[in-house]
């Protein structure tokens, strides 16, 4: 998966979480929390289907590398280096 | 095989077994959840939609456990615990159950206040706070600010130390009447008291505050109902009147559980029995480290409750649109004694045939919190005598909102802390789980028995509906994680 593509399964994964958030706007560098309504338990659902869908652990001490988009490509490219993008229609 | 089982309708509730409540089970699952509270059945759900295979096994002959209700002649309805809860589980039922459960969620229309220091309605929002603690209360707006502020700064893992008490004193010193505002709800959802951690008020009340108070249109049967139809959906194998006597450990491993005198052999058992019945007597103390076994030990309670159900005769109708009504005819504010034997405080949840748009009925549900021990020595007169003075104080507290109720009425029943031991099998009928202290060793289980996981009302926050529904969630992430680094340990992170 390329970083873009990162970017695109980790938006698919919130529009599933929060279907009525218009992702549209989303800056990379600027905390998910300060531009969408996301809770803690909205992480926690972030981590389980990276899980479902991709097969990556995020342990509990690492949720903070998921706070902006820009966190989440640093660390999910290695893990998802040799995956395909899923989209929630194809998982 | 037991034969202690609960029967609809009978004055002791036991009937004998006649069939086999496990005639189709299994004889191995990737996880057995033990006991269907919301935290239970929502774990369970969970699990099984990450495709894992799920046995539910629950010791009553309905599922919910305290989310429930009961049927009386007549066509009455009681819900148990349908009194309200925050917003935030619209989103809860939409992303871990369905739309259809999701969409029946509508808030409360009417929330009202009545005691010798203050008498007012309210939305139960912070902007409608804010005004009545401005308005009624006299207090500078920008020290409720700074209150909500407070609040909504506070932390999963900030300092312990402050109590609920610290917390009121620090921002409205010296005013009972704001206390009494603040804690008396929140008093009724989950049992808190003044000396409680301020984290725990502080959270429950705020996910309060967000939105105002929301309650379930159809009632509590039609809950559980969709839940069991969509367990059922997702591949789920639910199987009631199935009590489990003990979980099995081996070498620091869960490996099943005993129930109705068989094994049934699971990868993962998550409980969502009370914490304390978990650890020292279904999985018991010699599998555990000696000081996780004191600690458990020392974990307390959380209180228990007192209800009087009142249904209204067919036809027979209440004025108005209040619905939840906190009322008290104590002078002051004292929060210990709202689980006095003989409290002067109450709670009513009026429900309106919006609750029930088929049934058209009416009916109210009056809650008081109460000590078991006030109730678990009464012998059998002493008994009865004081759940008809409940009935007793309960009416006549009624009868000054709602004159002439007494001949509307058709069914008045109480239930004490022992009813909701007898049927939720919760030591000393603890309606709302543990205390704070609780939490941390309902996290911790499974780092003493590999696989063994908590999900119930522990350490207050994690109590009431949505807090149990999001322990459920919380726990179904933990264990899935778990499996999923057992079938793939390469997936296993890196510490």
């Amino acid at each position: 998966m390329t970083n873009d593509e990162i970017v695109l399964a980790i938006k698919d994964i919130i529009a599933s979480i929060a279907p009525d958030e218009d992702l549209s706007g989303l800056v990379l560098d600027v905390k998910l929390r300060e531009q969408i309504e996301l809770d803690s338990m909205d992480f926690l659902d972030i981590v389980m289907e990276l899980r479902k869908r991709y097969g990556v652990q995020v342990p509990e001490a690492d949720y903070p590398n998921l706070a902006t988009l820009q966190g989440c490509v640093d660390y999910l490219a290695p893990k998802l280096a040799s995956k395909q993008l899923a989209t929630s229609k194809m998982a | 095989m037991i034969d202690r089982r609960y029967y609809k309708g009978s004055s002791d509730g036991k009937r004998p077994l006649t069939r086999d409540p496990l005639a189709q089970v299994k004889s191995r699952y990737d996880v057995i959840v033990i006991g269907s509270g919301l935290a239970g059945l929502t774990a369970a759900n969970v699990l099984a939609k990450l495709g894992r295979r799920i046995a539910l096994l629950e010791q009553h002959y309905n599922l919910g456990g305290m989310a429930t209700w009961f049927k009386r002649k007549g066509g009455h309805v009681f819900d148990v615990s349908l009194h309200g809860f925050p917003v935030g589980m619209i989103k809860t039922c939409r992303r871990h159950w369905n739309r259809t459960i999701s969409e029946r969620i509508v808030r409360l229309d009417g929330i009202r206040f009545d005691n010798p220091q203050f008498s007012f309605e309210t939305e139960f929002t912070r902007a409608d706070f804010s005004n009545k603690l401005v308005e009624v209360f006299g207090i500078e707006r920008a020290r409720v600010d700074q209150f909500f502020a407070h609040l909504a700064g506070m932390n999963f893992y900030d300092d312990p130390g402050a109590t609920v008490g610290d917390l009121f004193e620090q921002h409205f010193p010296g005013r009972g009447d704001v206390h009494r505002l603040l804690l008396e709800p929140i008093a009724y959802a989950n049992g808190s008291n003044m000396k409680d951690p301020a984290i725990a008020f502080g959270i429950v009340f705020s996910n309060f505050m967000s939105q105002g108070v929301y309650t379930f249109s159809g009632g509590t049967d039609l809950l559980v109902r969709e839940m069991r139809a969509e367990l059922e959906r997702n591949g789920v194998e639910i199987f009631s009147d199935a009590a489990v006597e003990s979980i099995a450990v081996e070498r620091g491993r869960v490996r099943g559980v005993q129930v109705l005198g068989r094994f049934l052999e699971a990868g993962a058992v998550v409980s969502n029995a009370n914490l304390k019945h978990t650890v020292l007597s279904m999985v018991g103390e010699r599998h555990f480290d000696r000081d996780f076994v004191a600690g458990v030990q020392a974990v307390r309670l959380n209180n228990s409750s007192c209800q009087v159900y009142m249904g209204l005769a067919r036809g027979q109708t209440l004025a108005g649109n209040t619905d939840l009504l906190f009322t008290s005819t104590r002078e002051a504010f004292d929060a210990d004694s709202l689980c006095d034997f003989r409290g002067q405080s109450r709670t009513f949840s009026f429900y309106y045939p919006k609750t029930r748009p088929e049934s058209g009925r009416y009916a109210v549900v009056c809650s008081t919190n109460a000590h078991f021990a006030d109730w678990a020595n009464l012998d059998a007169s002493a008994y009865l005598r004081e759940k008809a003075r409940l009935c007793e104080e309960a009416l006549a507290g009624l009868e000054r909102y709602a004159p002439g109720i007494r001949s509307k009425l058709e069914h008045v029943e109480a239930s004490t802390p022992r009813t909701f031991a007898f049927y939720t099998q919760h030591w000393q009928g603890a309606s709302f789980g543990t205390k704070f202290e609780g939490l941390r060793y309902s996290l911790e289980l499974s780092s003493q028995i590999e696989g063994l996981y908590h999900a119930g009302s522990v350490g207050i926050i994690m109590s009431g509906w949505l807090g149990a529904a999001n322990y459920g969630v919380i726990t179904a992430n933990k264990v899935d994680a778990w499996m999923a680094a057992q079938l793939s340990p390469s997936l296993v992170p890196k510490a």
